[in-house]
């Protein structure tokens, strides 16, 4: 039965609410009409995304010469643009399996939209290596298929080889686990649906879920050993995606440290993204009963940690560098924190290294101005890091005559713009018609974790010092008899008596408070 | 014979009320709810799913796929020679197959699991629902009972049931 959380943890739903409250909070967006808002920002989205298409076709239709790609720097944004997204596409299945199997309870607030953006990243990014091919209707040439030319098959050997199957097996094992978890919730929409043809609708997405025991007790199976297997892929992928560069003998590129240094890159840039869009989320659906501050809180220390990670590995490459007396990785490194494009190196060094340090201040890790601010700056110093490692490692070539910069077209931008748009397309109409919390999950927790059977009286007095409201928390704990909760403790169930107190200080109540105002 | 949905609005009011019932000899029939009841499966008799060791199958099935395929691709048809690198021989290979290996081998274990539970789920795309009332998957709980599989006499069972903590008890 249920587990009551430690008393010492902040609740991770707020406000007394019934199973049927979640349910109301969430399918509301569903059931309600869009605001001017979302037709306002979608519609900006989607002329970015034109935007991005017909420079897409153009680029399909007259080479990729059109882009500011030269013998040197074969690489430059389009890559960049690849790993940078594969990058965000990390945090979705990071929160719903990684914090899965360390049965983290928050991650159940945010995983369901963290895996949609997941699946939207990886779409972008697999955009970019099939229109950097040039010729994309060959884009099956990739596959190990009988061919005409004498059985020429592709080469396994190859990491751009991996990198096919680790992305298209990324994206759909990623696509089948959230489609799984939405199940359950399509049904819970279906059965509120009144109108025929969105009922109809729903029904199909919800494949006939009835939620009887069997059908529970096979989904926990299924999500269990599916997080297990998304768990190594997702450490998989983006080792893989370093390999491009880190089994070639560049100088900057041929390093043993690339694996790691990327995962935690690609998870650090993940979380930033979720942030990002859960800030705007919460807001714009009234979700911040579900998506607290706790949860924000908990998102900025994972972003601390990983770019912690990284600033490590960047001041790891820098020492080996130096240390392995090597004088052209010597180079390199002078050449991109001294070269021409030193300005990268130092944006990609101030955005990815000094900015999450901030979050070991609580003050800030709740704020949710500058964790929003942070968020969107440490997705340009992972832009950033992407381009340097690239562009920087290339545009030096072996002989000095071939040296040159890298100058990005019209094209080269319309294409990123695109992307970004795309993606924003997709996730509002995700916002517009998908539960955006998993539901069941949620609900599994509310007993445990939520306010629920707490009630609390906050008197808010205006202070006259006009800087901030001061307010005096009279908390007011009832203890309610029904439904009485159970600890399970080494098997043997042990009536409890009292629902756990919550203590929540002082100041975070305000907080939440001013929050929900 | 008769099915008997008794609801419930709280699921361990449900366990218990299961509890009681099983052991006055009730059989439950099934329990429809709107999140996993922690607990039920061994009071209801439901057995643990099988399904992890299909998917054990499905990912031996795609590791040796992704090994006798590239030994085939790269060793037996047509061993290429690239930068002088030993291509005639598997074993000097296997380090570059690892990553395809594990690849191939979770694609198969998650699809061919995804697939296997959706089968035995009996939930694809135009599937009719068995729930017996919409609000089971929001925030109600039902448990449903055969009146053939007990030997009691209704009128007893509603008042077994009623006495659990039930809050409707409907009949079809």
């Amino acid at each position: 039965m249920h587990v009551v959380e430690a008393e010492i943890r902040e609740p991770l739903i707020l406000g007394e609410k019934s199973y049927n409250d979640i349910t109301e909070d969430v399918c509301a967006p569903i059931e309600g009409k869009a605001n001017a808002m979302w037709y306002f920002v979608f519609g900006l989205a989607g002329l970015v995304a034109l935007w991005g298409i017909g420079n897409i076709l153009y680029t399909i239709g007259v080479g990729i010469g059109v882009w500011g790609l030269n013998k040197t720097v074969g690489w430059a944004w389009d890559i960049t643009n690849f790993v940078w997204w594969v990058g965000i596409g990390h945090a979705g299945t990071l929160i719903s399996a990684v914090l899965l199997l360390f049965r983290q309870r928050w991650r159940m607030a945010i995983n369901r939209s963290a895996e949609a953006m997941t699946i939207f990243a990886v779409m972008m990014a697999a955009l970019f290596p099939g229109i950097h091919m040039g010729r994309i209707w060959q884009a099956y040439w990739v596959l190990p298929l009988p061919n005409q030319f004498g059985s020429l098959w592709p080469n396994f050997n190859s990491p751009l080889l991996w990198d096919v199957f680790a992305i298209s097996t990324y994206f759909s094992v990623s696509l089948v686990f959230w489609y799984i978890g939405l199940i359950p919730d399509f049904a819970t929409v279906r059965d509120r649906m009144i109108k025929p043809l969105p009922k109809k609708i729903y029904s199909i997405l919800a494949f006939g879920w009835s939620g009887n025991a069997k059908h529970w007790n096979r989904f926990e199976e299924v999500s269990l050993v599916l997080a297990g297997l998304a768990t190594p892929l997702v450490f998989s992928v983006h080792s893989i995606v370093s390999m491009d560069f880190a089994t070639s003998v560049i100088p900057g590129w041929h390093t043993t440290i690339f694996p790691p240094y990327f995962v935690a890159g690609a998870v650090f840039s993940g979380f930033a993204m979720v942030l990002t869009l859960m800030l705007v989320m919460r807001k714009v659906f009234r979700l911040e009963d579900y998506l607290t501050l706790k949860h924000i809180e908990y998102m900025n220390i994972i972003i601390m940690l990983t770019g912690s990670m990284v600033g490590v590995a960047y001041l790891t490459e820098l020492f080996v560098a130096w240390y392995s007396g090597v004088e052209y990785e010597g180079y390199a490194f002078m050449n991109r924190a001294t070269g021409p494009y030193w300005w990268a190196y130092w944006s990609m060094m101030t955005c990815n290294v000094i900015s999450p340090q901030l979050m070991w201040f609580k003050k800030i890790r709740r704020n949710l101005v500058v964790t929003f601010i942070l968020s969107i700056i440490v997705n340009i110093g992972m832009w950033f890091e992407r381009f340097v490692i690239i562009v920087t490692s290339l545009h030096r070539d072996f002989l000095a005559s071939s040296w040159t910069q890298f100058h990005p077209t019209y094209v080269d931008m319309g294409v990123f713009l695109g992307t970004i748009g795309l993606f924003f397309v997709l996730f509002l109409l995700y916002a517009r018609v998908f539960p955006v919390l998993a539901l069941n999950e949620v609900k599994t927790i509310l007993r445990a974790t939520g306010e629920y059977g707490v009630k609390k009286h906050i008197h808010q007095i205006s202070h006259s010092n006009g800087q901030s409201n001061h307010a005096v928390v009279e908390e007011e704990v009832e203890v309610e008899k029904e439904p009485v909760l159970e600890v399970e403790q080494n098997g043997v169930d042990t009536p409890v008596e009292e629902m756990k107190d919550v203590s929540v200080s002082e100041e975070e109540d305000i907080e939440d408070k001013k929050e929900q105002d | 014979m008769s099915k008997i949905y008794a609801m419930y609005d709280d699921d361990s009011t449900l366990l218990h009320g299961a509890e009681s019932l099983v052991a006055k000899g009730v059989q439950i029939k099934d329990v429809f709810s709107p999140f996993p009841i922690h607990g039920i499966d061994p009071v209801i008799g439901v057995r643990k799913t099988r399904l992890a060791i299909c998917a054990f199958i499905y990912g031996l099935t795609g590791m040796s796929l992704a090994l006798i395929g590239m030994y085939y691709f790269m060793i037996a048809d047509w061993p290429m020679n690239i930068g002088g690198k030993p291509n005639y021989y598997f074993y000097q290979n296997i380090p570059a197959f690892i990553p395809i290996t594990f690849e191939v081998t979770v694609l198969c274990t998650a699809h061919g699991m995804a697939i296997t539970y959706l089968l035995r789920n009996k939930t694809l795309p135009g599937m009719i629902a068995k729930n017996p009332d919409p609000r089971t998957t929001d925030d109600k709980f039902v448990m449903q009972i055969n009146s053939s599989d007990i030997d009691m006499d209704e009128e007893t069972l509603i008042s077994e049931l009623k006495a659990t903590g039930a809050i409707e008890i409907n009949k079809a």
